[in-house]
């Protein structure tokens, strides 16, 4: 006991001041890309590179399919004009598709415009995870949220372990075969109404494991999610931001 | 190198072509490969099926620690031949894999089960059963209670006690393998990390071990050193994770909170490597595709230094204290001869006394690694996998410190194009956090992958959860299964 309490005020205080203050982020971190679209001259080198073809250029300039993108960069590596680049913008998060796609290089994250999800749940999510494939790195870093150092409960977002309990699915992995049924099970064993969070550029479009014969290419055709949180994983960051905004929270 | 014509001898990380391994009759084949696991001390690094024509190539890789290498031989089976398994357990997943993904019948095997139903509907199996009027059964999965991936497990229990688990995974199954099949692609790199997220460092560097092998490139001392940096700090971070989640089971919130905490820093510190805090696309075959200078080497050594501290507080307070060691000691035991038996790797491996740790075993010339461990003082309990990694966390910690030291300046990092040599056999071993993780690919004429085979430690481990739960309460199920803290996709592939 006297020794806990000792660690206890060795370890002090570690909740990190996000989401008051901007996330400290590495170095090498690979945000959103940008596309200056007057230098794109449609050479094509970005999609001859793509792992998961999200990089498309189909006689226009470039757009960037960030619910298929993977992170790496090598987009803007190999891009003779320097038309993409990989910004530090962090908040990738999206209500729907369509808002994934990179087309330019002003962006302003969207807005909730679900009433029902605000009145129901504004105020405290209840989350129940499904991991359909997924590779551990999505699931450890969405379990990262609920450490003292992200501490997502003080926002009223909280983890349970029986879908009874859940307002919200939150899927990550491409949707493998053979998890269909139990993630379908899931969904249909949660209360109405229940919401849906793709966490993962897998759970999103398949990721690299679209085409795959024994997944479905994301939860998209199973379930249409609510929102839509893209990276290989999300930065914790990237989750957590996308979930509030969600929720409407302000700061 | 020490060659017989039943064999030949392969380094870590090393390729030959693949007509001149010894292709033997199955009986042979059998016999060699028997002799060399229970007379002379070697171990399965890989075990699988080459498809060629209407007929398929049984490769088997054995690790062989006094030869500080692999013996490769082969065989050429159609339809069926004798099961291994039914001599030596530790071939049980490799054979019931080769019949599920070409038919092949293993003959006399004790249990041929589906492992991952590719072809079946998932979870469709006859499972073990006691009978009785006072036996109940305890079906657990595919969805878990907590944030975790899927699988089922299935206990036979009389009262609390546990008579016997059966492991029953396949839900992750992604097609992996499948995919890289006619590769090395664009897409094979993020393939080979995301088989297990987790260990992601330490298969990006089997795979570029082996396509440089394959490709005849050079690796700069820098970029070896790197990557090793890279290896322990993932290795850092997940034993972390693993020691407050136990902290957790048991109850004990302090470690529990602490180390989730510090497991994040530990994240964060690969994130400075190379901005993914899963060391993402950062290995890449001739190189490192951020170079780490002696100022990014000294930022990392300072917050290691800080975070260290912080680290060892939460650890030994847990570990001096007699409500989690009375939970932990004499829980959830494999003896010595099970693990050898069942041919665990490891943590799980060393936890039980058996000296298995592929840095000793299968080194890499040029590369520097933590060194293994004395594993006398431990005995396949709770507790032993625990120490274990409290042990290797404080190795990697006198590695890092050292290796971050000698960073040298402009630590140089190249990727180059890459074609790899045709019908060639390459493999390369890594003693990733939670074992030895294996690679294995063989070439076809196009040099192109016709078989790129990954072993995750996990795939020799499952069944040694299911060893530990015999004549164990069910409620000391989630303390033994976090200490061995199994991968579900690198096992489903």
């Amino acid at each position: 006991m006297w020794n806990s309490l000792k660690a206890r005020l060795f370890q002090g205080y570690r909740t990190g001041k996000f989401p008051y203050t901007a996330p400290v982020l590495p170095d090498h971190f690979s945000g959103r890309p940008e596309i200056a679209v007057d230098k794109c001259s449609q050479c094509g080198k970005c999609a001859e590179v793509c792992p998961t073809a999200a990089a498309i250029v189909n006689g226009k300039p470039v757009v960037i399919d960030t619910g298929k993108c993977l992170f790496c960069g090598k987009c803007a590596e190999v891009c003779p004009e320097n038309a993409v680049t990989i910004s530090k913008e962090y908040r990738l998060a999206a209500m729907t598709r369509e808002n994934l796609l990179v087309t330019g290089s002003s962006y302003l994250p969207e807005r909730p415009t679900d009433r029902e999800f605000l009145r129901f749940c504004g105020k405290s999510l209840k989350i129940r995870q499904v991991s359909a494939g997924g590779c551990a790195a999505c699931e450890l870093d969405f379990n990262v949220l609920n450490t003292l150092a992200w501490d997502m409960g003080r926002f009223g977002i909280q983890v349970v372990a029986s879908p009874r309990h859940a307002d919200c699915i939150l899927v990550t992995g491409p949707v493998s075969e053979n998890m269909l049924l139990a993630l379908k099970k899931s969904y249909d064993a949660a209360p109405r109404p229940v919401w849906v969070i793709a966490c993962g550029t897998c759970a999103i479009s398949g990721g690299i494991y679209a085409g795959s014969e024994v997944c479905h290419d994301g939860v998209e055709k199973i379930l249409k999610p609510d929102l839509y949180v893209p990276g290989c994983p999300p930065h914790p960051a990237t989750l957590l931001e996308g979930i509030l905004r969600l929720m409407d929270k302000k700061f | 190198m020490m060659e017989t014509k039943n064999f030949l001898l392969l380094g870590n990380g090393k390729s030959i072509p693949f007509a001149s391994v010894p292709e033997l009759p199955v009986a042979e084949f059998s016999k060699v490969c028997l002799t060399s696991i229970t007379a002379e001390k070697c171990r399965i690094a890989a075990f699988f099926a080459v498809p060629e024509d209407d007929r398929f190539i049984l490769t088997a890789i054995l690790g062989d620690p006094a030869a500080a290498g692999f013996r490769v031989l082969k065989t050429v089976v159609k339809e069926r031949y004798p099961s291994l398994t039914a001599h030596y357990p530790g071939f049980n997943r490799f054979e019931r894999e080769i019949h599920e993904l070409y038919g092949i019948v293993p003959e006399g095997h004790p249990a041929l089960k589906p492992l991952r139903f590719v072809n079946t509907q998932v979870g469709d199996m006859e499972f073990y059963r006691m009978q009785g009027k006072a036996i109940h059964e305890v079906a657990v999965g595919p969805v878990h209670a907590g944030v975790i991936e899927p699988g089922h497990f299935r206990f036979e229990c009389m009262g609390e006690t546990v008579y016997s688990l059966e492991i029953s995974l396949g839900y992750q199954h992604r097609g992996v393998e499948k995919l890289l099949q006619g590769g090395p692609d664009r897409r094979t790199g993020f393939l080979i990390e995301t088989a297990a997220g987790d260990s992601s460092i330490a298969a990006s560097i089997n795979y570029c071990r082996i396509m440089e092998s394959l490709c005849g490139i050079g690796l700069s001392d820098p970029a070896v050193k790197i990557r090793q940096i890279a290896l322990e700090l993932e290795r850092c971070a997940n034993h972390i994770g693993d020691l407050g989640a136990l902290a957790g089971d048991v109850a004990f919130l302090p470690t529990a909170s602490f180390c989730g905490r510090i497991r994040g820093e530990y994240l964060n510190m690969s994130a400075d490597l190379c901005g993914n805090r899963f060391g993402r696309n950062f290995i890449i075959p001739g190189g490192c595709r951020y170079p780490v200078d002696q100022e990014k080497a000294k930022k990392i050594t300072r917050k290691l230094q800080t975070v260290s501290r912080e680290l060892w507080n939460a650890l030994d307070l847990m570990f001096n204290s007699p409500t989690v060691l009375d939970r932990l000691e004499n829980t959830g035991s494999v003896s010595l001869e099970d693990a050898r038996s069942l041919g665990l790797v490891g943590v799980a491996a060393r936890a039980c006394g058996l000296d298995a740790d592929a840095r000793r075993d299968f080194p890499v010339a040029g590369e520097k690694t933590t060194g293994s461990l004395p594993v006398d003082n431990y005995n396949g309990d709770v507790i032993s996998r625990a120490k274990v990694r409290y042990e290797e966390l404080k190795k990697s910690h006198d590695f890092l410190f050292a290796a971050l030291a000698e960073i040298p300046e402009n630590g140089a990092v190249i990727s180059q194009e890459l074609t790899p040599a045709p019908d060639m056999l390459a493999v390369s071993v890594t003693e990733a956090w939670r074992g030895e993780l294996c690679h294995a690919a063989v070439t076809g004429s196009d040099g192109k992958f016709r078989v790129l085979k990954i072993v995750d430690p996990s795939f020799h481990n499952w069944e040694g959860l299911a060893m530990a739960l015999r004549n164990e309460e069910i409620a000391h199920f989630p303390i033994c299964n976090k200490s061995f803290n199994l991968s579900y996709c690198g096992h489903d592939l």
